[in-house]
């Protein structure tokens, strides 16, 4: 029902993201999908890779400081008001959203999928599979 | 509990009339001393309308002028001898980082009380016989190594000079070696245990069951995180290189204030503004006046450290009067939109919170008129977010408890880790950019 993410705490500074991109490009890790939340200072780089255990031990080692959490991905398709529905469900449900990104599917070019982190993490798998969205699986996410 | 352990009770717990007689004699002498063989002071006396036979009672010494850092140096390097070189027998120096290195020269008799003191200042930390110390302060010019050493030797422990730095040849002396005292800065204390943590070596593994830190100043909740993550009992002492080295006051096992050992050392408290003396309990700048050193005898000398001295009798029994843990130097202390701010007061403010690790770094800058504090915190696991929302509060959270505590407003800057210098030495923690005035 859920994926694992991973976040990194970046500061900004030139060429740091290089780097671990660079860490990740060399141990084989496929990035999925990648969201950048920033503030002057520091970036919080979120990250959903094909092996995410692997991936933050590796970060971990090069001294990053590393956080795994769940989040949900779900279909949406990919036309205009897609995101909206989804949208909606939540807001009449009083479900907020911390933060989201999206990315394309390789399989299927009218589906995106949108990665989403909600405070209310079962509520909201339930409403989306009551509207018979389509969860991505852990496995399939990340060998998408 | 054990009864407190005294390497010298003669002295330690001599009554205060008697000892207050014996330091009296004692500083008749060393003014007359200084008087007579050092010129600087033979000058001063005499611009200050003084002479050594106006000292007939102890509270003579406030006609004496004091002795400033820039006064020492411009003797650099000899000129604070009060004896021929050929009574020297060890010259050392400070850093010389804030302008040029004092040379301190010790007489024999000289070393043999250093010894002397340093002995009280490991007993009182626990240190006997028995014990194998790890000696990770710098040998060489810096007082701190040679002067622990000797002391430890006159208790009878075994010594281990490994000196400052190459942590993990020190990590690994300390398991095999068995090291059961610690002697160091407690910044490198802190630091070491974070590289024993990483190297996944077990406390059974060690054999350290006490630390004596020095040469910098640290907070009481740095003393509570050195103890709890190197299982140990940890005490300070404080000593300064003009006027001997380390071993002028030193923790009992009561961690409540440093005995200063009164029979070598006068120790005032003044107003560093204005120069008067002020009252115990009151916090000012320390004034040390060496009795007992031959090679340089220093009067009146102004540390720049912020402390207060504490009369009350100690239940360990000493009669020593005791100064609180040092706030700060009069001359680390930044004037931030004028106010006075201390960097061990942030450190203070990042122990209280338990997200937070005391590494820290402070950069002052000035835009125009407007002095501007960063501090930069290293982030870690147990705090750090994907959600953004979570790192402002904390960064909100850490400039409120600087509001709070030192009445400025900081930029908080989140660093990664590793990244904030972990000094083997003397932690150097802050940056002030703004150009002098």
């Amino acid at each position: 029902m859920f994926v694992k993410q991973i976040s990194v705490f970046m500061e900004n500074r030139a060429g740091r993201l290089e780097e671990i991109t660079g860490i990740l490009a060399e141990n084989q890790i496929n990035i999925r999908a990648l969201a950048l939340a920033d503030t002057s200072d520091f970036g919080i780089l979120r990250l959903i890779v094909d092996s995410p255990d692997r991936a933050a031990a590796i970060l971990r080692k090069a001294e990053f400081t590393v956080r795994e959490n769940e989040v949900i991905a779900t279909e949406i398709e990919d036309r205009p008001g897609g995101l909206h529905d989804i949208l909606t469900l939540f807001s009449k449900a009083g479900i907020s959203i911390e933060y989201m990104y999206a990315f394309l599917e390789r399989k299927h070019d009218d589906r995106a999928v949108m990665i989403i982190r909600v405070e209310a993490a079962a509520k909201a798998v339930k409403i989306l599979q009551d509207a018979g969205k389509h969860l991505l699986t852990a496995a399939e996410t990340y060998t998408l | 509990m054990t009864p407190h352990r005294i390497w010298n009770s003669e002295f330690e717990t001599m009554p205060r009339d008697r000892l207050r007689a014996l330091q009296l004699e004692r500083l008749q002498t060393v003014v007359r001393t200084a008087h007579e063989k050092v010129p600087f002071y033979r000058d001063l006396f005499k611009r200050g309308g003084i002479a050594p036979a106006d000292i007939r009672s102890l509270d003579d010494i406030r006609k004496l002028p004091f002795t400033t850092k820039a006064d020492l140096q411009s003797g650099y390097p000899y000129g604070f001898f009060a004896v021929p070189m050929k009574d020297v027998v060890r010259i050392h120096s400070s850093s010389g980082t804030t302008g040029r290195p004092t040379v301190v020269g010790y007489t024999r008799g000289d070393i043999d009380r250093w010894a002397e003191l340093i002995a009280r200042l490991l007993t009182a930390g626990g240190v006997t016989s028995e014990d194998v110390v790890q000696i990770a302060f710098g040998y060489g010019l810096f007082t701190g190594g040679f002067g622990l050493h000797y002391g430890a030797e006159r208790v009878g422990a075994a010594v281990i000079p490994v000196s400052s730095g190459n942590t993990q040849r020190q990590i690994m002396v300390m398991r095999d070696f068995g090291s059961t005292a610690l002697v160091c800065t407690p910044s490198y204390a802190l630091y070491l245990a974070e590289a024993i943590a990483e190297k996944g070596i077990a406390r059974s593994e060690l054999a350290l069951r006490t630390g004596l830190f020095g040469a910098e100043p640290w907070s009481e909740n740095m003393r509570r995180e050195i103890e709890s993550r190197l299982r140990i009992s940890a005490t300070d002492n404080y000593g300064l290189s003009e006027v001997m080295g380390p071993g002028v006051s030193m923790e009992c096992a009561c961690k409540s204030g440093m005995h200063v050992s009164e029979d070598h050392f006068i120790a005032e408290i003044i107003d560093p503004d204005t120069g008067e003396a002020l009252p115990p309990g009151r916090s000012g700048e320390l004034v040390l006046t060496t009795l007992t050193k031959e090679a340089i005898p220093v009067v009146r000398y102004r540390t720049r450290d912020i402390t207060s001295l504490m009369e009350e009798p100690c239940a360990c029994g000493r009669t020593f009067v005791r100064m609180t843990k040092p706030s700060g130097r009069t001359d680390d202390m930044l004037i931030i939109r004028g106010v006075n701010v201390f960097p061990s007061q942030i450190e203070t403010v990042l122990m209280e919170m338990e997200e937070t690790e005391p590494h820290y770094r402070l950069i002052v800058t000035r835009e125009g008129a407007l002095d501007d504090l960063e501090v930069q915190v290293e982030v870690n696991e147990k705090f750090f977010s994907d959600e953004m929302r979570v790192m402002r509060a904390i960064e909100d959270k850490i400039g409120a408890g600087i509001r709070s505590a030192l009445g400025v407003t900081a930029r908080v800057k989140l660093v990664e880790p590793r990244t904030i210098e972990r000094s083997e030495g003397k932690a150097k923690r802050v940056q002030d950019l703004r150009k002098p005035q």
